[in-house]
Formats: structure tokens, sequence, C-alpha cells
């Protein structure tokens, strides 16, 4: 990577000579480029992990003959369309690896990308109102300190001291303690798009939106190229890290994958002053609540149960996760809501994401990612990198590929990864 | 909010009425299946954008299950049949066909 980016580099010194000079230096973040003919790597998707797979394969392969083809504008799927929680604790061991690197990774991600993807690490309780919560949060516990991830049980008067707005004692939802991971947390959805954007712009790399892939072409068992509304654009290798697309591309390569694509629905409230300065997470009434810089409290719910790519969620749900939480944080009950919106999440038998060769030689799927894979953009790049670098997976990329299930061996992370994430 | 009506007991009523069940007429598998053909009944799912032939169960209300045709890109339901069935009936065929042209539906592979 060059030393000082095309882009021009960002600093406080940056900002003070731009202040002088009516902000007329700023250079735009990525090129807009005309795609070429023929492309080592195309990778479909410029989403977080479509993004992030492009700059660690540059990175860590030094391979930068890549292109992002991507149908809409870059970040425009779920990457820019989620409550950004960022965790690890998870309860199997191939998840913890992978998603505690993404953490690991986003800890610096910033100071590495030369952009302010304004990660914070504020901490993350998922409360227990059941018994069957409790239990199973321990086990996650118990579960993490042996992987090495760190990750506590708190009582109910911890979690009211970190939380003071609230309610412990409910007929229903009676908070009965909780996990909490102190290193996870949340950060700009947006600006981890637009910073390993930039950064592969800047190695050189070719970033083309409004460009949708409608065809995927094969020869002998092996990917040739892609055709797109911008036409046909040769490809070595293909990457197709569509999320809730997944299932088109694979068809547009003849083979289908185990993945349906449901609505999952968010909703901000109008901005309030700073009342909770942790990210709670509800997983018994599918919803989540954080706030963000702005001051909206950031609520998330529960996904829609029939398949859909309408980007739209049912208003039966908003309902659901909104009566829910005003019990167990009474004080939210007077504000009014700004924004409703959808993604069309890739839900996989155990809820937990595919890293994967696949039928046709030379094409690799990064999806599965569901409700949760926001948390886990750079180890998921990092994973994929590897698998498209090298024709197949490292180690953190392994126990994720398609034939676990054929095989049977599921990565089943329904109860620590829940509905929410 | 979707809008369905039960072709078991004739009711129409919003979707809080009913359950989703999936994908409809997924060919099972016994114990003599190949690992290809559990694979296939398991996990492996069409997924379309567009119409989508799948299982419902009116749960509030007469409990049956039923099958219904919906459009998974615009939400649109072009109709609802009985589980009595190994495919849509031919009005609600020719209903997603004013949508799809050239949509086709394997009675073969179906159950
Ligand atoms: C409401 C909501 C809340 C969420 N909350 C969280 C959370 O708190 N924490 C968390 O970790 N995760 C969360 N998630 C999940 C997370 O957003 C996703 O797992 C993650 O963003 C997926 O990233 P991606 O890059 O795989 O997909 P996307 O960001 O969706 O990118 C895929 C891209 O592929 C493009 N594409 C599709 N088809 C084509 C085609 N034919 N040609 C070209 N381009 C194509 C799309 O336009 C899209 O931009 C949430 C999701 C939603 C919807
Ligand atoms: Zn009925």
């Amino acid at each position: 990577m060059p030393t000082a980016p095309r882009s021009g580099r960002y600093s406080v010194f940056a900002i003070a000579r731009e202040a002088l000079r009516q902000h007329q230096g700023w250079n735009r973040a990525w090129a807009n480029p005309q795609p070429r003919d023929r492309y080592q790597v195309v990778i479909v998707g410029a989403g977080g992990h479509g993004l992030a797979t492009a700059y660690y394969l540059g990175k860590n392969f030094g391979i930068t003959d890549v292109a992002v083809i991507e149908k809409g504008w870059l970040g425009g799927g779920n990457t820019g369309r989620n409550t950004t929680i960022i965790r690890s604790n998870y309860l199997q061991d191939p998840s913890a690896a992978i998603y505690d690197k993404a953490l690991k990774l986003y800890e610096n991600l910033s100071q590495e990308l030369n952009y302010n993807v304004m990660f914070s690490p504020r901490g993350v309780i998922m409360l227990a109102q059941t018994e069957h919560e409790v239990r199973g949060y321990k086990r996650t516990v118990y579960a993490n300190n042996l992987q090495g991830v760190s990750t506590e049980w708190i009582d109910p008067q911890r979690v009211k001291e970190l939380v003071p707005i609230i309610n412990l004692d409910g007929p229903r939802y009676p908070v009965l303690g909780g996990l909490l991971q102190a290193r996870g947390g949340t950060a700009r959805h947006d600006a981890v798009a637009w910073g390993y954007a930039r950064a592969c712009s800047d190695m050189g790399m070719h970033i083309i939106q409004n460009c949708e892939v409608t065809g995927v072409e094969t020869e002998g068992g092996q990917v040739r190229a892609v055709n797109t509304s911008k036409g046909r654009i040769g490809c070595e290798k293909l990457a197709m890290v569509v999320a809730g697309h997944s299932s088109q591309l694979a068809e547009m390569a003849g083979f289908r994958l185990p993945i349906e694509s449901v609505a999952l629905q968010a909703l901000v409230s109008e901005p309030i002053k700073p009342c909770m300065d942790v990210v709670v997470m509800a997983n018994t009434v599918h919803g989540y609540l954080s706030q963000s810089d702005k001051g909206e409290m950031v609520i998330g719910g529960g996904t829609d149960g029939f398949n859909n790519y309408t980007q739209r969620g049912s208003w039966h749900h908003v309902e659901e996760t909104v009566r829910a939480l005003v019990e167990t944080f009474p004080m939210i009950s007077r504000l009014k809501m700004l924004r409703q919106w959808g993604g069309i999440v890739d839900m996989t038998g155990d809820r937990s994401p595919i890293l994967s060769t696949t039928p046709v030689g030379n094409v690799f799927v990064n999806c599965g990612w569901g409700t949760g894979g926001f948390k886990a953009i750079p180890g998921s790049g990092w994973a994929m990198a590897e698998l498209v670098a090298n024709g197949q997976p490292g180690a953190l990329a392994a126990d994720f590929g398609l034939n676990r299930f054929r095989e049977g061996r599921f990565i089943d992370e329904s109860v620590a990864a829940g509905v929410a994430h | 909010m979707l809008a369905l009506t039960c072709p078991c007991c004739g009711i129409t009523a919003e979707e809080t009425e009913f359950h989703p069940g999936g994908e409809a007429h997924l060919k099972r598998v016994g114990p003599e299946g190949a690992d290809d053909e559990f694979e296939a009944y398991l996990f492996a799912r069409k997924n379309p954008k567009g119409a989508h032939i799948e299982r419902w169960r009116h749960s509030y209300g007469c409990g049956k299950w039923f099958h219904v045709a919906r459009d998974t890109a615009t939400l649109r339901v072009f109709g609802a049949y009985t589980t009595q069935s190994y495919g849509p009936p031919e009005d609600i065929v020719n209903a997603i066909r004013q949508s799809y042209p050239d949509w086709t539906f394997d009675r073969n592979a179906a159950e």
C-alpha cells in the first residue's frame, strides 16, 4: 500500500490545512472507474464483507487486480441498515475464533484504514429474562473462558448499575442477570464500508457501483466471467458476497444454497440526551437497544417468518418489539420514532455463516451471516481473502464450508445468536 | 402486513393469525435416501426472488396447514390451495404467469 493514499491522508494537519483554504483540497475517497474487460478476482457485492475481502486480498496476499461489483451503492445493503452491534461471545469454537478475530481487527481498524470507523467498545449486555436463558448464558461464559474470549456473567444489581434506565422486575420479563462482554460495542456502519472502499481504491482496485451481475459464465465447470448491466467482465476467480441475494447468484452459477432470505427490521427514535452508554440485547423478547452518538435510541427487532426480498418489515414485529422493550425500559414509552427500515438477511439452518468453495471451480461464497454479520466484517474479509487467494480455506474458515450441511457438522449458534445479534 | 385467505375454512385474516412454514412440496426422503437427497430435502432451498410456493398454518383459526403462492419481490399473494395436491392449480399458475411468463412448476419433483 502506498504510504500516502491517493485520496490524501486524513489527519489533524490535513484538517488544519483545509480549514485555511475553504476545504477545497479534499479528494474523492474512492475512484469511480469504468470496468475493464477482465480482472484476476471479481467480488460481487460491495457490502462490508465484499469490501473487506478485497482489502485483505490486497493487504495479505498482494492481489490487487480486483473488481468489487455492486448493483446499488456501496454499503447500501445490510451493511448500511444494521444496528451495528459488535461482540464475539458466541458458543462454538469456530464462531468464537472468527468473531473474535473480527473484534480484534475492529479495535485497531480506524488506525489501520486511516478512517474513523467510530468503534466504540462500550460493552454489550445480553439480558437473561428466563431461567432457560440464565443457563444458556452461563454455559456461554464457561465456553468463552475456555476459548480465551473475555466475557462475564453479571447479576441483576450489576445490570442496574450499568443500565440505570432499566426496570429489573416485571411480571413478564424480570431481569435475572446478564452476559456482559465489556470489549463489545458499536461502530459506524457506513464508515466501515467507506473506510475499506477508500483503502481498496487506493490499492488500485476497482469498485464499480450501479452495476448488477445478471449471469455467471462457466466453461468445463470453471468460472470464466460474469455478465453485468455494464457488460461482460472476465475473471479467474469469483467471490459471491451478496447476503440476502446469495440464492440468486448461486442459481446463476447453477447450484443451490441452504439459505432463506427474510426481512429484518430496525427503527430509531428522535434524539434524546445521553441515557444509556452500553448496548442491551433482550433475546427473549427479540429486542435490542443502544443509543447512537446523535442521541437516537436505536432499536432492532426480530425477523419475519416468511421469505421476503422487499426490504420492508411487518408492522406487527415493530409492535411486538417495542411493546416488550417498553416494559423493560419504561422511559422509552414517550419517545417518537423517526424512521423504520428493513434489510434482507440470509439465514442458514444452524445460524452460522458459510465461507466455502462451491460446485463450480474458482467460485467462492461468503454468506449466511443472517442477522449478525456486521460484527464479523473484518474477520470474515480476512478469512475469505485467504480462501479466495489459496483456493482452499484457512483455519478460520475451515469449519464454515457448505459440506457441513451434508455431513451434519452444524455450528449451532441458535442459542448464542438467538434471533437478534 | 399480509392478508391471507385460508382455503380450508374460507376465512380471510391478517398474517398474525397464521404461521409461516417455509417452502412447500419438498420431496421427503426416508432412511434409504442418499446424502445428496437428504441435503436437498433438509437444507437446499429455492429461495426465489419472485413466485414462491410455501406452506402456512391457520394456527389461530381452523388449525389446518395449506399452501400459498406468493411473490417474494412484491408481497403479492397469487392464491392459496389445500395440501391435497402436488402443486398449484391452474388458476394460480396462470396468475403467476401474468407476472412471470416463464414460470414453471415441476410436479414430479414435488410431494
Ligand atoms: C435491521 C438489521 C439489523 C442488523 N443488526 C446487526 C447488528 O446489530 N450486528 C451485527 O453484527 N449484524 C447486524 N445485522 C446483520 C448485518 O447487517 C449483515 O450480516 C451484514 O451487514 C452483511 O454484510 P454483507 O456485506 O454480507 O451484505 P450487504 O451489506 O447486504 O452487501 C451485499 C451487497 O451485494 C449487492 N448485490 C446483491 N445482488 C447483487 C448483484 N446481482 N449484483 C451486484 N451486487 C449485488 C447488494 O446491493 C449489497 O450491497 C443486521 C441486519 C439488519 C438488516
Ligand atoms: Zn382456516
